[in-house]
């Protein structure tokens, strides 16, 4: 699947398209097929969104959405070596999932 | 140290008030962020992973309390509490929000800080020696200088848009602590044989994709030409450094691609006529920024004993401190490098805590250094125990400088859009495994430097043993390179061959420690060891 994600223009926050706005939480995101530019387009326009982009993704074993690479993956969850600030912080095994 | 004058605090109060109104442009949409993006950027703010990022500029590393407490005020107010600093000697805040900018640039600007020049195709932050002003080793203070080529580069009309980035040090003693010829232009201040004071300018070195080590261009340049021949270097470079090819833009392809000689020829053709514009600014400037940096009041006849029996000051000592020009006195790094930490960050606690022992025991300056730890120049010997504790009690104290676990690590993939993989868990599980196998201390002076891509902004190619961070198939590896220096004998390390997942690489630099172990002599450090019996019997043990 392919999913948008992109940066909160005022705070620089992570988000991703939820196919009516932005969430921080990648489990929001949804497949944009082949829509990924016109949304794209449309919400930069607008300011709700900074640079964004499509990126591949899955959903995983548990029914999460999963981005395709690690680069993504620490950006829906946050710096790995800092648990506490992560989207995460009660989640030992949250570092587990972006490798 | 220097204080701003009412021009330098004009100019950058004149620059908040422009970034306010072109961050306001831009959430009002009215500027794309094609036309905003090399505007923040010259503002030091990036978009990284997770946020933007603001890289504040410290001066060659200097700073005094209130700079430091306005530092760890920002970590606090617009931050998540904590800052990193940086091999250029800056600080990077990784929390930042477009609204907040101009509010922090205008706090910085109340103590004399910005973050002009931190990003963008210009003159750089000037970084130098740490223990400038301070060490026993050095023939003048090089800070002066260093002054003097920051005002020279601030806004310099003709070298805001070079070919590339353009990073200049200056050192002033023999031992280089700085990494000099690892820099676009690397300047020793040295004596010549008639005893003049003078400047030798190394140009065309620098890490990054293609690690060069800047040749010598001029043995001996005339203090009072320093900015004319300075001039001349960069203008050669504006005019022929390619623009055509991003990877090909540094200075040190031009030197490269020319041969030091006939770049060298190049310049001494410009300098000749430069000299005939008299651009050198007025001696009186020069002796004006020359008072700033006076020796602080040190206390005559200050005692140079230390009472080392507590045995964790005496190794604290032996391994952070380092002689000091004044009798009585001595330089104390705090290392940043706590076990399992993340090299470089400090919360701001530490930052305030930093603040006041600096401005308690020595004499309100801080310096930063390349390696990612905060220096106190001028301590009293007699106050060395009392600071230490608090240190220690603070977590601040430990006694690893220079060591496996005194690593430089770049914020790699945690944090920075370029990354390739991580460094910081890399950094912290050799900072346990070493700690935990009490190898440390027999190893001695080992430096460990992670790059998180081939940008080199963890300095892996200076390291006694380097890693970098690489992409294998979407999966981060890690080569491991040894051999690599960043002192007045500097070398570049070497790939020892195929890579090696996160715990694979953490035994493999294991591995190469105890082929030192084994194979020393009396008096060798890790990287003598490897140049004189090369790279095969490592190979044989880390891959055998
Ligand atoms: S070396 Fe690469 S990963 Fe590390 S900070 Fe620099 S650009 Fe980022």
């Amino acid at each position: 699947m392919k999913i948008l994600t992109g940066n909160d223009l005022r705070t620089g926050q992570v988000t991703w398209w939820t196919g009516q706005g932005w969430s921080i939480h990648v489990e929001d995101a949804v497949d944009v097929g082949d829509q990924a530019d016109a949304i794209a387009a449309r919400e930069e326009g607008a300011r709700r969104v900074n640079v964004p982009y499509a990126i591949n993704a899955e959903i995983d074993e548990k029914g999460g959405v999963r981005p395709a690479h690690i680069k993504d993956r620490i950006r829906a969850l946050g710096p790995t070596v800092r648990p506490d600030l992560t989207l995460k912080p009660a989640d030992p095994e949250a570092g587990n999932w972006v490798i | 140290m220097y204080r701003y004058d009412k021009y330098d605090q004009a100019m950058v109060d004149a620059r908040v008030a422009e970034f306010r109104d072109q961050a306001r442009r831009r959430l009002e949409g009215k500027m794309t962020e094609d036309q905003f993006k090399p505007l923040r950027l010259q503002n030091g703010l990036y978009l990284q992973l997770h946020a933007y990022m603001l890289r504040v500029a410290v001066p060659y590393g200097t700073l005094n309390a209130q700079q430091m407490h306005m530092l760890a005020d920002i970590a606090d107010k617009y931050d998540r509490g904590y800052g990193h600093f940086t091999t250029r000697q800056n600080i990077q805040y990784n929390w930042i929000k477009l609204e907040d900018t101009a509010d922090i640039l205008a706090d910085l600007a109340k103590v004399e800080m910005h973050a002009i020049q931190t990003s963008g195709n210009c003159i750089r932050n000037i970084s130098s020696d740490q223990y400038a002003g301070a060490a026993a080793d050095e023939l003048i203070d090089p800070r002066p200088y260093a002054e003097l080529l920051r005002q020279w580069s601030s806004f310099h009309p003709e070298f805001l848009a070079l070919p590339r980035k353009f990073k200049i040090c200056v050192i002033a003693s023999e031992t280089d602590r700085a990494a000099m010829k690892l820099h676009d232009i690397g300047i020793r201040i040295v004596k010549n044989d008639a005893g003049e004071i003078g400047a030798a300018f190394y140009v065309g070195g620098g890490m990054g994709r293609t690690p060069m080590i800047a040749p010598l261009i001029r043995e001996f340049v005339p203090l009072d030409q320093l900015i004319t021949y300075a001039e001349a270097c960069l203008r050669v470079y504006n005019r022929y450094g390619r623009r055509d090819n991003k990877f090909k833009a540094r200075i040190k392809i031009l030197v490269h691609e020319l041969g030091k000689e006939e770049y060298a020829r190049q310049v001494e053709e410009e300098f000749a006529h430069l000299l005939t514009q008299d651009i050198e600014p007025p001696l009186a400037e020069l002796e004006r920024i020359k008072e700033y940096f006076a020796d602080p009041a040190f206390e005559a006849g200050a005692s140079d004993e230390i009472d080392l029996s507590d045995p964790d000051f005496a190794l604290w000592v032996k391994n952070n401190c380092h002689a000091h020009k004044q009798p009585g006195y001595i330089t104390a790094t705090i290392s940043l490098k706590p076990v399992g930490g993340i090299p470089g960050d400090a919360s701001a606690a530490q930052m305030h805590l930093m603040a006041e022992l600096g401005k308690e025991y020595s004499f309100d300056e801080m310096r930063v250094t390349h390696a990612q730890n905060i220096v106190l120049p001028h301590v009293k010997k007699a106050d060395l125990y009392t600071l230490w504790q608090k240190l220690d009690e603070a977590g601040l104290g430990a006694a690893n400088l220079d060591s496996i676990e005194d690593i430089i690590a770049c914020p790699g993939l945690d944090y920075c859009s370029l990354a390739n993989a991580r460094s910081i868990p890399v950094a912290q599980k050799i900072s346990e495994r070493f700690a935990g196998n009490g190898k440390t201390e027999t190893l001695g002076e080992l430096k460990l430097k992670i790059s998180g891509c081939i940008n080199a902004c963890g300095h892996h190619h200076a390291g006694h043993i380097g890693i970098l961070g690489v992409d294998k198939k979407g999966l981060e590896n890690y080569q491991l390179l040894l051999g690599g220096c960043e002192g007045e004998d500097t070398s570049l390390g070497k790939i020892t061959g195929p890579g090696f997942t996160e715990d694979g690489i953490v035994d493999a630099v294991d591995k190469a420690a105890d082929v030192y172990l084994a194979q020393r002599q009396e008096g060798e450090r890790f990287l003598d060891t490897y140049r004189r019996i090369g790279m095969d019997p490592f190979k044989e043990a880390i891959y055998g």
